[in-house]
């Protein structure tokens, strides 16, 4: 993999038309076609983009270490990617936005979980997502790739490997058809000229899974009753209709116990892919605050979208999850908050 | 005016000031002509500690149902999502605290308000809120224990 190849940018074009976003884009594809040593493509919004999309063809045909630009979270990036068969391990990427800059949320979140079910068969080529929010400096944004490009000439980044072992039969199948794998239903294979005809993207609303976090306890196939979830032929836990979805419904996020399911387009980072579990740090208080819990928020946007869809409501009777206080391991740091608290007898 | 009621968290005493009237979800109204002046009573300061962060989601003049999301806030210690108190409208939001919010821990039943509120619902005497903060007052302890361990 060594040698004088080329590193490939791609940058993921904003959903809207606002001409600072564009500017910016435009500014760095401008500075990256200068880059002899950079090969740089526009793509729209990897999100809406479906997978047979010549956007989305393009990424898949990419062999090498590729820096994807977007306006997402680079979590989102990740399995957005992953989802469409474009592999590869994730690539540390310095150049992060205000609410992801804290490290050990970095870190923790770079690490894979513990039962998480991971994704299989990672070539060894590293995808750099980077989040367009990161900065408003296009010179920022051209110093990291120039970063990545020596990083990745120098191929110092294969320390950090966490590849998996050795792939099974199946999984190689998997891999090597990648559109199968994905279950994804007819409906979305075509000849070229329908794929050219559909050429234009409009704006999608999805679950993406992050198999870095999950660990395949299929609460989101048991709580989603728009038929969204299926499994592979390893039984393993995908989004198979995406386009039933219901737009701006994140319920099954909610439902999970893992924090794995992505909504790029949620306005609350921790649904949208931000990094770590903003949640898990520190004390939620929304139960206090008249929020109900996550799971009774989720029956309740699932209600609003079985009645709009002229079916019942379930509230909490169908597909909740047994399982309540699942305590995650922070410590000490939130002793302060409840001294006082500990002195009394219970 | 009345001396406030005092709820004892541990050791902290959390004050309830009598001329305000309040809402399970732990916010404080004050009659204010036709609306309400709301904000975070002693006892969910005390919960946050100190505030850094204040968000609204939804717009001023934007009519509310109760348990809507409107925003969020987060401290040094805490976070948490917002919710309209009851169903009503939210006239205006309180500009001082988007600058700066530490009102809300310097001066919380005063300049630390967080919104203007007109609302039909009746409100919480401090008499009623009183008794939801010595009910609930297990549950919120267990809820702090269980998600620091």
């Amino acid at each position: 993999m060594a040698g004088q190849k080329k590193l490939t940018v791609v940058i993921s074009q904003h959903q809207g038309k606002n001409p600072v976003k564009r500017q910016l884009e435009e500014e760095l594809a401008m500075a990256c076609m200068m880059d002899p040593e950079v090969e740089v493509s526009i793509v729209p919004n990897l999100y809406d983009l479906s997978h047979d999309h010549s956007g989305m063809l393009f990424l898949q045909g990419i062999r090498g270490d590729v820096v994807v630009l977007s306006w997402l979270y680079p979590r989102a990036t990740q399995w957005i990617l992953d989802r469409a068969g474009v592999k590869g391990r994730a690539g540390t990427v310095f150049l992060v936005g205000d609410d992801e800059e804290d490290e050990d949320e970095e870190a923790a979140s770079k690490e894979k979980h513990l039962d998480a079910i991971g994704t299989l068969n990672l070539p060894d080529r590293l995808i750099y997502s980077i989040d367009l929010r990161a900065s408003t400096d296009p010179q920022e944004f051209l110093s990291e790739i120039r970063r990545i490009v020596q990083e990745t000439a120098t191929e110092t980044v294969d320390l950090m490997s966490w590849i998996q072992g050795e792939p099974k039969k199946e999984q190689l199948e998997r891999y090597l058809n990648p559109r199968e794998m994905l279950g994804i239903g007819n409906s979305e294979t075509g000849s070229i000229a329908e794929v050219e005809a559909e050429e234009k993207v409009s704006r999608r609303w999805y679950p993406v899974i992050d198999y870095d976090r999950c660990t395949n306890c299929m609460e989101c196939i048991d709580f989603c009753l728009f038929g969204v979830y299926g499994v592979d032929v390893l039984d393993r836990i995908l989004v198979e209709a995406q386009d039933s979805c219901k737009k701006g419904c994140p319920a099954c996020s909610r439902v999970c116990p893992e924090n794995a399911i992505v909504f790029p387009q949620h306005k609350t980072p921790a649904i949208a892919g931000a990094a770590g579990e903003v949640a898990g740090l520190k004390i939620d208080l929304s139960q206090l605050f008249g929020g109900g819990d996550a799971i009774e928020m989720a029956a309740r946007e699932r209600d609003i979208e079985l009645v709009r869809d002229g079916r019942d409501a379930v509230g909490l009777a169908i597909g909740i999850p047994k399982r309540q206080a699942n305590a995650c391991g922070v410590r000490d740091e939130l002793d302060d908050l409840i001294d006082g608290l500990d002195d009394l007898d219970l | 005016m009345a001396e406030d009621l005092v709820f004892m968290m541990g050791k902290y005493e959390a004050r309830v000031p009598t001329d305000c009237l309040y809402s399970k979800s732990h916010l404080w109204l004050r009659k204010d002509g036709l609306r309400y002046q709301v904000g975070f009573t002693a006892y969910s300061v005390r919960l946050l500690q100190d505030v850094y962060f204040l968000d609204w989601s939804v717009d001023p003049g934007a009519q509310v149902f109760e348990k809507q999301e409107i925003g969020e806030v987060e401290s040094s210690k805490a976070l948490s999502t917002l919710y309209a108190p009851f169903d009503g409208r939210i006239v205006e939001f309180n500009q001082l605290l988007l600058d700066d919010p530490s009102g809300i821990n310097t001066d919380g039943y005063g300049n630390g308000w967080l919104f203007t509120f007109e609302t039909d619902s009746e409100p919480l005497t401090p008499e009623q809120y009183l008794a939801v903060l010595e009910g609930g007052w297990e549950k919120t302890q267990n809820l702090l224990k269980g998600q620091i361990n």
